[in-house]
């Protein structure tokens, strides 16, 4: 069960992330203080991309939430970073980021990691 | 072209710092709020009575829990600061310094919630971070315009 409940968290998250990241540099900077996020609520109400992007956050989350009540934390939380080897992919796929040597390295660092503490 | 764009391109440097500047506060914020997020949501569920993954009715329950509600509120709020962070900065360089979270949370599950972490997952953990460092000290942002649906 542990196997699916983590399949569902990074999947979701993966799609969740990269609607939003698509979306938010299409509109532009944004104003980082108190306000500046207030002012995103009616933002992210109206554009269908962060709609979509916070229900595959929420089924990441429930997903999330049964992973953690029977496993351990120290087990959930870094398993669950296997969703950025695969956004790291798809960033350079989709959304046209340079990952160069550097970033590929790390990546593969991480994933060699991820194995490690899926063990 | 906006105020920000004419300064990108009269002086590059200046500009890039600042905003490197306000990317690492809203960070730091992130990873706070995510850590002790995911510390309350753990200690929440592991006290309900019967699993998740059983029953969908269950959720109802698990989110009156105090420790439950306390970690949404907390994860909603690293949440908005996050969409904050991706419109400063690249999303292949925010996932990697986010990922400082999940080393955060393996010594908060240690500390609070008296896991046993091995040696092999310390190592884990520790290959995470290697590869976060790495990743972390490449350039905020490499697009320029996106066109990946017109």
């Amino acid at each position: 069960m542990k196997w699916i409940l983590l399949s569902v968290v990074v999947a979701a998250t993966v799609l969740s992330d990269l609607l939003q990241s698509y979306q938010m540099k299409r509109a532009g900077e944004q104003p980082a203080g108190a306000r500046g996020l207030l002012q995103l609520l009616p933002r992210i109400a109206r554009n269908r991309y962060l709609i979509l992007s916070i229900v595959c956050l929420a089924f990441s989350f429930f997903a999330f939430m049964a992973l953690v009540q029977t496993e351990p934390l120290s087990f959930a939380v870094p398993a669950s970073a296997a969703s950025f080897i695969v956004e790291t992919v798809l960033a350079k796929l989709l959304l046209k980021e340079q990952i160069g040597v550097r970033k590929g390295l790390g990546a593969a660092l991480v994933l060699c990691g991820i194995m490690l503490v899926a063990r | 072209m906006t105020e920000i764009e004419v300064q990108q391109v009269i002086a590059p440097r200046p500009a890039f710092r600042s905003k490197g500047f306000r990317a690492y506060i809203l960070l730091s914020a992130f990873l706070a709020l995510r850590g002790f997020g995911n510390l309350s949501l753990a200690w929440g569920t592991k006290h309900l009575s019967g699993a998740l993954s059983m029953n969908v009715l269950s959720y109802g329950r698990a989110l009156l829990d105090p420790f439950v509600a306390l970690a949404i509120a907390m994860l909603i709020l690293a949440l908005l600061v996050r969409m904050a962070l991706l419109s400063l900065a690249d999303l292949s360089f925010v996932l990697p310094m986010t990922a400082v979270g999940y080393v955060i949370s393996t010594l908060l599950g240690k500390v609070f919630l008296h896991e046993q972490v091995s040696p092999e997952r310390w190592l884990g953990v520790a290959l995470i971070f290697a590869g976060v460092a790495i990743v972390g000290s490449t350039s905020e942002k490499t697009t320029k315009e996106l066109d990946l649906i017109k």
